[in-house]
């Protein structure tokens, strides 16, 4: 694994600002009333979208979660037709049909986010399955959270992916909670990694907020993946600076544990290091301010943008005309 | 040579194999030939890879049929029984049903789903159920039922082509029924269209509707009537999402009454969906009440004389003819 040259560096901290940005706008226009039903926000997170995608090309498959934000803006998507759609607006990346828990983006390879935790694994596998059997290339990389272990369906996909030798990386984002409850509480296996072991699948732990760690780790997942050494589940630790959705009150988490985990933003670890390395503060600065412009603008676009026709509501239910004739 | 549904449906299979490359069958024991051999030989013929064995995973294996289809393959996945899609219903109901819809027309999920219901020889009501309301009540599912092993031939190529998520409902009562189909693939232009009824006998004193195994109980019935100059109308609805309400309308028009025949319970059923669809676009055309004849409300039992004394058969369905049209119960008429 060759380390990336300091330019790569700041792309990706610039990257991880955008995310940031984003969901900093999002969490703002929840507050004022503009974004229908419930946004869930990576904030803290950022360092693993954006490690993972690193090592993605556009034909590359991504298969996210309600939390998805970051990994569709990591895999390239446009942040203002995420936005529009965030916010319902016809020119959203689904029309305003899927919403923040379901962006989906053909185009830049972003086949599924799916809202029922889980829901997402065997999928990624599938779409695993179809670039293995049409001998494409392409691996598939599903993203979800330590929740989603207690799942049945977990560890069903994990044996036929290992069984399968499919080219699909399982990004667990270990953010210790599953919605309100703690992982000592809803499971007895503290490390998600340790799953893979009986089923043969090669697995690691790292630290999800060091992003040269995370961005070393997938790289060798993904080029093992290329290489067909099958499946490969990365355990990212991380935390969740927000709630489970916006407008939790976080109840159940003690303001140390916040202001502990605040210490570990990924952004600014990122930075610090660079600093070390002689990148100036004023430049990385500049990587933000340039991030906080492009998604402000991207935001204004899409909150100008008109809401989809009423008349278009049965359009995409069926692709044939004849059997979308069925009254509502 | 006559062929069993069974070997009718492997030849669908074979043929749609043969025809396009991305089609490629998964499911429990498929490579082996499946539980009831409707896959049987298809894997040394056409590869491991492309008819595969999986785990008893209905959960996984269903999600990962979508996201083949999502990757470009048609995939044509086997739950063995419907009682199974229960395990299921996440990846059916969530997720290939709605990703056309929710990605805004980006996405589609060609996809076809085999599975076999319905009640025979003491299979338990865990193994038994006619399922297929819970289906009908999903937007952006196709929900297909064969009748008959040339029907099951056809409907089956078609679904395989259609390009969105189809469950294809077989019933096990029919795996053995047997019927001529010609030699060689059929043409394209001869393949059924997926949400088309056809009218499996002509009459005009009352409409039986019936899908699925119930269809030949339907067409038993409509003898029994005739010899008693009765003109029973049977359609075989071939596919429950959508309905076919043209072919419906017109026989209604020449009949003026309906009896629906439906081997699921009554409560809630495919049935009750065309009563209301009939009932309110088709009112003027009626003379009386449109009546159903389905299971009484409960499990499928199993011992084989309870199982008899559950399921609705001819005799009931001409009963119920009988009392929708004013005429007299025959003299010795009786059981179900």
């Amino acid at each position: 694994m060759t380390t990336p040259p300091p330019e790569e560096w700041q792309r990706l901290y610039h990257a991880m600002c955008r995310i940031r940005q984003f969901e900093a706008q999002v969490q703002r226009l929840a507050a004022a009333g503009e974004v229908p039903g419930f946004p869930h926000l990576s904030t803290g997170q950022e360092a693993v979208a954006v490690g993972v995608c690193a090592h993605l090309a556009a034909g590359d498959l991504l298969f996210t979660s309600h939390r998805g934000h970051g990994h569709v803006l990591a895999k390239g998507s446009d942040a203002e037709r995420c936005m529009a759609e965030i916010l319902g607006r016809d020119t959203g990346l689904c029309h305003g049909r899927g919403g923040s828990m379901h962006l989906v983006d053909a185009g830049t390879g972003v086949l599924g986010a799916t809202g029922v935790v889980a829901g997402n694994l065997p999928l990624a596998a599938g779409a695993a399955w179809a670039a293995q059997a049409l001998g494409s290339g392409q691996v598939s990389v599903v993203f979800f959270g330590d929740g989603a272990t207690g799942a049945g369906v977990f560890h069903e996909t994990l044996n036929l992916a290992a069984l399968w030798q499919l080219p699909v990386l399982f990004v667990c984002e270990n953010n210790g909670y599953a919605e309100f409850t703690s992982r000592e509480e809803h499971s007895n296996v503290q490390q998600v990694s340790a799953f893979a072991a009986p089923y043969r699948i090669g697995a690691a732990t790292v630290d999800g907020n060091d992003l040269p760690a995370v961005h070393a780790a997938a790289g060798q997942a993904i080029a093992a993946l290329r290489a067909g050494k099958g499946p490969f589940l990365l355990e990212c630790m991380t935390f969740r600076l927000a709630g489970h959705y916006v407008g939790d009150a976080q109840q159940y988490r003690s303001k140390e544990e916040l202001a502990a985990a605040r210490e570990k933003c990924p952004i600014e670890r990122l930075g610090r290091h660079l600093v070390a390395q002689g990148v100036a503060q004023a430049e990385l600065d500049a990587l933000a301010e340039a991030a906080r412009q492009e998604i402000v603008q991207a935001v204004e676009r899409a909150r100008a943008a008109p809401a989809p026709d009423p008349g278009t509501v049965l359009e995409h239910v069926y692709r044939a005309a004849e059997l979308q004739a069925v009254p509502g | 040579m006559a062929q069993t549904f069974i070997e009718i449906l492997r030849r669908a299979l074979d043929e749609e194999l043969a025809r396009d490359a991305r089609v490629h069958l998964l499911g429990e024991d498929v490579a082996a030939g499946g539980a009831f051999g409707v896959t049987r030989g298809l894997a040394q013929k056409h590869g491991a890879q492309r008819v595969r064995n999986t785990p008893i995973s209905e959960a996984a294996i269903t999600g990962l049929a979508i996201g083949a289809a999502l990757g470009g393959l048609r995939p044509v996945l086997e739950i063995m029984f419907i009682d199974f899609a229960t395990l299921a219903m996440d990846a059916l109901v969530n997720q290939a049903a709605k990703y056309r819809y929710m990605s805004g027309g980006q996405l589609a999920v060609p996809l076809v789903v085999r599975t076999q219901s319905g009640a025979a020889g003491g299979a338990a009501a865990q193994h038994s159920q006619s399922l297929e309301a819970w289906f009908i009540h999903v937007p952006g599912l196709v929900v297909v039922a064969p009748s008959s092993p040339v029907e099951a031939y056809g409907l089956l190529k078609s679904a395989i082509r259609l390009g969105e998520p189809v469950l294809f409902i077989e019933h096990k009562r029919l795996y053995t029924m047997r019927e001529e189909l010609a030699e060689g693939p059929a043409d394209e232009r001869e393949l059924p269209a997926i949400g088309r009824a056809r009218i499996a006998r002509a009459g005009s004193d009352l409409t039986l509707i019936a899908w699925s195994a119930m269809t030949g109980t339907a067409l038993e019935a409509a003898a029994a009537l005739a010899v008693e100059g009765i003109a029973a109308e049977v359609i075989d609805l071939r596919t429950l999402l959508p309905l076919d309400m043209d072919t419906i309308a017109a026989s209604v028009g020449r009949t003026h009454r309906v009896l629906i025949a439906q081997e699921a319970v009554t409560n809630g059923g495919v049935g009750a969906e065309l009563a209301a669809r009939i009932g309110a676009e088709l009112f003027d055309e009626l003379d009386a009440p449109v009546e159903r004849v389905g299971c009484p409300f409960a499990p499928i039992p199993f011992s084989p004389a309870l199982e008899r004394a559950l399921l609705p058969g001819s005799a009931a369905l001409a009963a119920a003819a009988r009392e929708l049209l004013g005429v007299p119960a025959r003299a010795g008429a009786g059981g179900r």
